[in-house]
């Protein structure tokens, strides 16, 4: 059923205010899938009746909230696209040993975690290779815009389908226990990676520049304003020999001169010195 | 075209699974339990074995000790398919030569994620 355009405008609106997401009548269908749930729980028949009556009455934070979490696309898997991790494995991070081989300290930051796959398959990286990294700080951080994901991903439990989706069974021996009907990452994994909620549009306060950045299939979704800002941004939180991992589907291309692609890898990127931000780009 | 043995005593289980592994351009054979399975293995051997852990007649697990033990030449990629979904069903399996374990329910995802681990597409 399709939603009354009040409710629909609202729920747009929010999304654009909240997440910087662009929600266009083509992606209709998605609202009733993502929110008639949570519709349904609140005594409404569907999702268009809920948002008729929230235009109609208006949306307290809490609740606004909840329907941005409800409306954000969480799709991830360990490993997900394999490259991006194999780049890493043999290319980046052995860079990375010589570059950074007088303070033995490196910082990755995962910028749209989800669920925690993505840093936590960073994480089995390094403890795959634990001899070549023994001394070194490796600070893995993994950030969300949803507080419901971060939970997820700090409680490090996973389903046997997500446990599936991209991990040999070679990792899920070496990395997980059975933990009742769901798998339980193992401690040492999980003491790697911590999570902190934060949305790309906002402030941000991670410390020291990092190492590297992944920031994959997030920009896809945004304004040509906001991808502008963050990777504005995500620049001045790079270190200047820095690498920025994009997703397969998104590019620098067109959208900001903060970086420019590496010829060898796709989906690497590489700062670029001088670049100044244009004068709207927020600070964090 | 690679071929793929689909061992397992349902028939509904063999249906799915040959659809599936069609569609990834598998040919396919079937086998209802483990002796079928390794007679069809000892006239023809199969890239890729789906194999089921229970099953009457012989279980998965016999099947494959005696597959690793009697195979000269060709070793197929076996892929252990079951509802066995603890630890140590896992260990066991890999102890025993299998190359990578699916728990069911599975889906094409997951067939094709598996596969792939193993470089068997």
């Amino acid at each position: 059923m399709t939603p009354p355009d009040a409710g629909f405008d609202a729920l747009a609106s929010l999304l654009r205010v909240r997440a910087g997401i662009e929600l266009t009548r083509a992606k209709l269908y998605l609202v009733e899938s993502r929110l008639g749930p949570m519709a349904r729980a609140r005594g409404f028949v569907s999702a268009s009746a809920f948002l008729e009556q929230l235009a109609r009455d208006g949306i307290g934070d809490v609740l606004a909230t909840d329907l941005v979490e409800a409306m954000l696309n969480n799709e991830t898997f360990f490993f997900r696209d394999i490259q991006p991790f194999d780049m890493l494995q043999q290319r980046i991070l052995p860079q990375l040993r010589e570059a950074r081989a007088a303070s033995r300290r490196i910082r990755i930051w995962c910028a749209a975690s989800s669920t925690g796959q993505e840093p936590y398959s960073v994480a089995m990286l390094f403890a795959e290779d634990r001899s070549r990294w023994d001394g070194w700080t490796i600070d893995i951080v993994g950030t969300d815009i949803s507080r419901r994901a971060i939970a997820r991903a700090r409680s490090g439990l996973y389903s046997q389908f997500e446990v599936q989706r991209g991990l040999s069974v070679h990792r899920l021996m070496a990395h997980f226990e059975k933990a009742g009907e769901h798998w339980a990452l193992s401690p040492a994994i999980r003491a790697m990676v911590r999570f902190q909620p934060i949305n790309l549009l906002g402030p941000w306060a991670l410390g020291a520049p990092f190492d590297v950045i992944l920031c994959r299939n997030v920009l896809m979704y945004l304004a040509q304003d906001s991808k502008q800002d963050i990777l504005a941004r995500i620049h001045r939180n790079l270190s200047p020999d820095g690498r920025l991992v994009l997703g397969a589907a998104e590019t620098v291309l067109g959208v900001s001169d903060a970086f420019v692609p590496d010829r060898q890898n796709r989906g690497l990127y590489l700062p670029v010195s001088g670049f100044q931000p244009p004068a709207f780009a927020r600070a964090g | 075209m690679k071929s793929c043995l689909i061992v397992d005593d349902s028939k509904v289980i063999r249906k799915v699974a040959r659809r599936i592994l069609e569609d990834l351009s598998f040919a396919t054979d079937e086998a209802a339990d483990g002796r079928d399975a390794l007679e069809h293995c000892r006239q023809t051997m199969p890239d890729v074995i789906l194999l089921d852990w229970n099953m009457p007649v012989m279980s998965g697990m016999e099947f494959l000790s005696v597959l690793r033990a009697e195979q000269n030449g060709k070793r197929p990629v076996v892929v252990f398919c079951t509802t066995e979904n603890d630890m140590a069903h896992i260990r066991a399996a890999i102890d025993a030569g299998a190359d990578e374990y699916i728990m069911k329910p599975f889906d094409r995802d997951v067939i094709e994620a598996k596969l792939a681990q193993v470089g068997a597409l």
